[in-house]
């Protein structure tokens, strides 16, 4: 049987994100030169702004950086006027890559292996693969 | 070969840093950003007091302990901590100098960055400023509530300061990657118009301007296994020439350089990676190859760039009103019941003697969804939750007034009410930022050496 994963896209992907005025950068760098592909068909405006809408946000936008593996999304209207001005604890929206990292993602198939591989002994307990017999 | 390394990221950043990259291997340059965009404003409250003030004071005992191995070595000092007053900052500096009997110091100081008496009446009028986001306020609406007005300046400046001799040059507003950029233009005689040169040393100094960034710290990809943390490496470039960098970190420091560290970092506060602007040029980041190379190094290759903008930025802070942010711990059982409960009771009584609600008020809890909201986990019965209270208002007194509310209520709140040892939370100005673009021309950078 073919393993399957539920996880997130912390498993896929690591990033950090900033401020600039009220709007918050979130830079997405995939953990392997291959998974990029993923990042670029899955992660999708739609999907992203969606994932967000909770932390009420205004549009976002997405940028490609294929030579880094890469994805980088502007948030606007996110930081309740900016960083300077904010009430918010995290004024500066250091928090806000995390939270799309929590993005829930089914790994394809044929991925939950090489997830497996990757992370070893390491793999965060919120990411269940089943179905490779472990 | 060149070496510049990076030994301060802000104005508050780890203070063993630049005393570890001096003393831990071999170094051309030192590299130290003070100024984020509202520290200007501070500083300038600070100068308005005291004219003899208005810079980074901790840059001159950091940097002045050391300016006897610095000089010894011929490693030379870029740095934003001159603020609003670059020229009190070099003075002081030379001061500690005489006082450690170090002789033939020069420091170079970058001016001209201040427009603020330029402004005009009304305000605005003087000069031909455009704003950068065009739906916010109107520079006239704020005028009368400005506190600064600085250009950020680019590399040029103190390409000359290196060339007139200075072993130590401080700036006011610049951006943050001029300090790495300029060593770069000064050692390989870049060309004004070698947009690929200057693109790539735009690269080295963003990766470079927020230190461990780069190098194991606030390391997303695998924070765990960042050897020896405790004493950090910041990051170092080695360039041969200005097309190529190798970003680094001694290797008797910890910390680690690698593709996912440097990554992190590129892409830190970008917007359109197309085009970065700053003042020397505008930056493809898409154009970077990046190879990790082992052993701690990442080198930089491929950048192009393009042609400066016309314009540069200039960052005006004003007075935008007050605000206050207080917290109290609540403890099992109920903490998230309570600390809602106190959050309402805390703002019920504070706009009752006030006698009007604020312009804007927040509730947080700590530990229960401040940062994820919605997105995070609950946990059914928290062991603790911080209640974090903030509010704005154009009243002081009604600011202060929370502080006085939200202590009040350990014993006459809900129980089980801690940690606020700290004392009565105190309002603070709001310092707003408004950004406009002006004209390259209109900006005259002046350098001067002293010593």
């Amino acid at each position: 049987m073919t393993p399957r994963a539920a996880c997130r896209l912390f498993v896929l992907a690591h990033g950090r994100s900033g401020d600039k005025g009220d709007v918050v950068n979130i830079g997405i760098i995939a953990r392997r030169d291959e998974w990029y592909g993923i990042l670029e068909r899955e992660l999708t405006v739609a999907r992203v702004q969606r994932h967000l809408e909770p932390l009420g946000i205004g549009g976002v936008e997405r940028f490609e950086l294929p030579n880094l593996g890469a994805l980088n999304f502007l948030v606007r209207e996110a930081l309740g006027g900016g960083g300077a001005v904010t009430l918010k604890l995290d004024a500066q929206g250091k928090t806000f890559a995390q939270a799309l990292l929590r993005m829930p993602m089914d790994l394809p198939e044929g991925l939950a292996g090489a997830v497996r591989q990757h992370w070893g002994d390491q793999l965060p307990a919120d990411c269940v693969i089943s179905g490779d017999g472990q | 070969m060149i070496r510049i390394a990076s030994g301060q990221a802000f104005w508050g950043d780890w203070p063993q840093a630049p005393a570890l990259q001096v003393r831990s291997g071999p170094i051309d340059y030192l590299v130290l950003d003070y100024l984020a965009e509202v520290t200007v404003a501070i500083l300038q409250k600070q100068r308005a007091r005291d004219p003899e003030s208005g810079y980074a004071r901790d840059f001159v005992g950091d940097i002045g302990d050391l300016l006897p191995e610095l000089m010894d070595r011929g490693i030379k000092v870029i740095s934003s901590a001159g603020g609003v007053n670059p020229r009190a900052c070099a003075q002081a500096l030379l001061a500690r100098a005489r006082e450690l009997g170090v002789e033939g110091l020069r420091v170079g100081i970058v001016e001209g960055d201040d427009v603020f008496d330029r402004l005009g009446d009304p305000v605005g009028s003087g000069l031909p400023l455009r704003a950068l986001e065009p739906d916010g306020p109107s520079l006239e609406e704020i005028g009368p509530r400005l506190t600064s007005a600085h250009a950020y300046l680019g590399a040029d400046p103190i390409v000359r300061a290196l060339r007139e001799g200075a072993h130590v040059v401080v700036t006011g507003r610049c951006t943050d990657s001029a300090l790495a950029l300029a060593p770069i233009v000064h050692e390989f005689d870049v060309a004004p118009d070698d947009w690929d040169a200057l693109a790539l040393g735009t690269v080295v100094g963003h990766v470079l301007e927020c230190g461990a960034q780069s190098t194991g710290g606030n390391y997303l990809a695998d924070w765990r296994n960042v050897p020896s943390p405790e004493k950090i490496g910041f990051p170092i470039a080695e360039l041969e020439g200005p097309d190529r960098a190798v970003i680094t970190k001694h290797e008797s420091l910890g910390g680690l350089v690698n593709g996912p560290s440097v990554k992190e970092q590129l892409l830190y506060e970008i917007g359109d990676p197309r085009a970065y602007i700053t003042a020397d040029c505008v930056t493809d980041f898409t154009t970077i190859q990046l190879r990790d190379e082992g052993g701690d190094r990442v080198a930089l290759a491929g950048v192009r760039g393009r042609p400066a903008p016309e314009t540069l930025k200039v960052s005006c802070v004003y007075s935008a009103g007050w605000k206050v942010s207080g917290q109290l711990t609540y403890c099992w059982p109920e903490a998230l019941a309570k600390a809602r409960a106190a959050g309402e009771l805390v703002r019920k009584r504070t706009e009752a003697v006030v006698g009007r609600p604020f312009e804007e008020w927040l509730a947080e809890y700590v530990g229960s969804g401040a940062c994820l909201g919605a997105l995070g986990e609950r946990h059914p019965d928290p062991d603790e939750v911080v209640l974090r209270v903030s509010a704005k208002s154009t009243d002081r007194g009604a600011c202060d007034r929370l502080g006085r509310e939200l202590v009040g209520l350990i014993l006459t709140g809900p129980p089980g009410a801690t940690g606020y040892a700290a004392g009565r939370p105190r309002p603070s100005e709001i310092n707003g930022i408004w950004s406009g673009l002006i004209p390259r021309a209109s900006i005259d950078p002046r350098v001067e050496v002293l010593g």
